[in-house]
């Protein structure tokens, strides 16, 4: 072979995998271009302002909202967020400042573990922990599911941010006799705070979305449930009990459901992306 | 009949060879001079790694005692112990007596140390916050001032590092918008501003400009009346112009302590002679 047949072969192969790459590149995109465009042109069109404002109307009935589900999203992630957020932020607050490295290590790996426990057996557990014991579905047990599932993404967003906290900022507190304590809670956590806000918006906006957890533990409501001892209504399990149900407007009505839960979804993650890049250009080095 | 006799000899060979550590000289200070800190014997590891040797010194108040030698020879590593900072890694173990005032230190409640024996980094490390908060942070922490103390302490501190005149307008804008030298003062200030016993610069001026390092000179001659000043630095010419005692640092141990003049001019130790004129290092 020559020099030249050699060189137009590595074009060749270099063009070929370029364009393979290229290809499932598009195709990735074109698919959540799809599913987005799909979802907006059915959710969109069934959108009307009563979906915010009013309850789901009976069987036969047209019209109606779910003005009771959106509530109920936003008191269940509430409480998740309430429940999972403490116990993770301070979790890899110990993971990145105190832990030894054995104690640090297990910890860590069962974390790992949890995050890779299916959404369902946390649902189970919360059912049979709350659940059974009261002898009701309840939108604490929804939230307690929920935020079992935030916190090992909570613990390692939060280590991961602290861990990137220069150390000569920990130093710098610490020379001028600083408790270690108060070094953390006043330089170290607030140098790392827009990445940590950031990590839990983003794990919040993942556990928006799920379904199968809240079915067995806040179940569904048509009417409104005050406080959080009820069977609570939430978006995902509204759109997947109105999907199968056999009714033409229901099907509408998940539409539109979906697609507010999406528009809800990308609202904070475009959010937390935001607060990112903001402390990224001014503040830490 | 010889070979021990060899032996013996080998033996006094080596044991002069290993104590490279001269002894302290009695009559090194000016009558009067008093040690601020007094460190006997100490040796230092990074898990199983030996760090430093066997370092006796004392260091005069009100004086400025420099450090030098070349990379890796400990002279961080022995400020670091000075000040507690070296029981923030984990694994490390000292050996020995660091007194402070005639104090153990290692006796003293650790942020105490701190406080009384302040320290800035090779690298500025100013917190992401304002100029004025970053210099009250340690005010703040020790607690005890109303609001107008608290200013006055700033202002003072400011004016000590000599970066008042061009802060002043802007106290309550971010830190991270000062210059490498700027910053570099302001942490000096917020050193200066919890009124520390002595105060040690770790390679203070290694990533600054010569304008910014002549600043930080000459406010070093001028803080020396009122403090302990420990600096370590690679630039020779600094140690020179800024110290009262130079220490040279080679492998761990500490090979020679004496006036600054004394070791540039005339050092007794042959290592520190090709040090200093530039033969290695």
């Amino acid at each position: 072979m020559t020099e030249s047949t050699r060189l137009r072969s590595r074009h060749l192969i270099n063009n070929i995998m370029l364009g393979t790459t290229g290809v499932f590149t598009v195709f990735i995109a074109s698919v959540l271009l799809f599913i987005l465009g799909y979802l907006f042109f059915n959710g969109a069109r069934n959108l009307s302002f009563s979906f915010f404002t009013e309850l789901p109307k009976s069987t036969g009935e047209t019209g109606g909202g779910m003005a009771n589900a959106i509530v109920g999203s936003a008191k269940i992630l509430g409480m998740a967020t309430l429940i999972g957020v403490p116990v993770g932020f301070l979790g890899g607050v110990y993971l990145a400042e105190y832990g030894n490295k054995s104690f640090a290590f297990i910890v860590r790996y069962v974390t790992d573990l949890l995050n890779g426990v299916p959404s369902i057996v946390i649902g189970i557990f919360a059912y049979t922990l709350i659940v059974m014991k009261v002898k009701h579905f309840s939108a604490l047990a929804g939230g307690m599911a929920l935020g079992l599932m935030m916190i090992p993404i909570a613990v390692r967003s939060t280590e991961e941010f602290l861990r990137a906290v220069p150390n000569g900022l920990r130093e710098g507190a610490l020379a001028l006799g600083t408790p270690k304590w108060r070094a953390l809670a006043t330089v170290v956590i607030p140098a790392a705070k827009d990445g940590i806000i950031t990590g839990i918006m983003l794990n919040l906006a993942r556990v928006a979305g799920e379904t199968a957890p809240l079915l067995f533990t806040a179940l569904n409501n048509r009417y409104w449930s005050p406080g959080i001892n009820q069977p609570t209504s939430t978006l995902p399990v509204m759109i997947y009990t109105y999907a199968l149900s056999p009714y033409d407007d229901w099907h509408q009505q998940a539409w539109a459901a979906g697609f507010v839960l999406l528009m809800l979804i990308l609202a904070i993650n475009v959010t937390a992306r935001m607060i990112l890049n903001r402390s990224r250009f001014s503040g830490g080095r | 009949m010889s070979a021990p006799m060899e032996a013996q000899e080998r033996l006094e060979i080596r044991a002069s060879e290993s104590v490279t550590t001269s002894a302290p000289k009695p009559d090194l200070f000016a009558p009067g001079v008093e040690d601020k800190m007094k460190v006997t014997g100490m040796n230092f590891f990074y898990g199983k790694a030996q760090a430093l040797y066997d370092i006796s010194i004392r260091l005069p108040t009100n004086h400025v005692t420099a450090f030098i030698g070349p990379s890796g020879c400990g002279k961080s590593t022995f400020l670091r112990t000075l000040n507690r900072m070296c029981d923030t890694v984990k694994g490390t173990r000292i050996e020995g007596d660091v007194r402070l005032d005639g104090e153990d230190v290692f006796s003293l409640d650790v942020t105490s140390v701190r406080r009384r024996v302040g320290m800035v980094f090779q690298r500025s490390n100013p917190f992401p916050k304002s100029i004025f908060d970053n210099v009250a942070y340690g005010l703040r922490v020790n607690g005890g001032l109303s609001r107008a103390q608290v200013a006055e302490h700033v202002e003072r501190s400011l004016v000590r590092s000599a970066l008042w005149d061009e802060v002043k307008h802007k106290l309550h804008e971010s830190a991270y918008g000062l210059s490498g030298g700027q910053q570099q003062r302001l942490c000096i200030a917020r050193a200066l501003a919890v009124d520390p016993e002595v105060l040690q610069l770790d390679e203070p001026c290694s990533a600054l400009d010569p304008i910014s390092t002549a600043k930080i000179e000459e406010l070093l001659l001028v803080l020396a009346n009122s403090c302990t000043i420990v600096i370590v630095t690679h630039n020779m010419q600094q140690a020179a112009r800024v110290s009262d005692y130079t220490g040279f640092f080679l492998m761990g141990k500490l090979i020679e302590f004496d006036k600054t003049e004394q070791i540039f001019q005339a050092p007794s130790r042959k290592e520190t002679e090709d040090y200093v004129t530039g033969r290695f290092g």
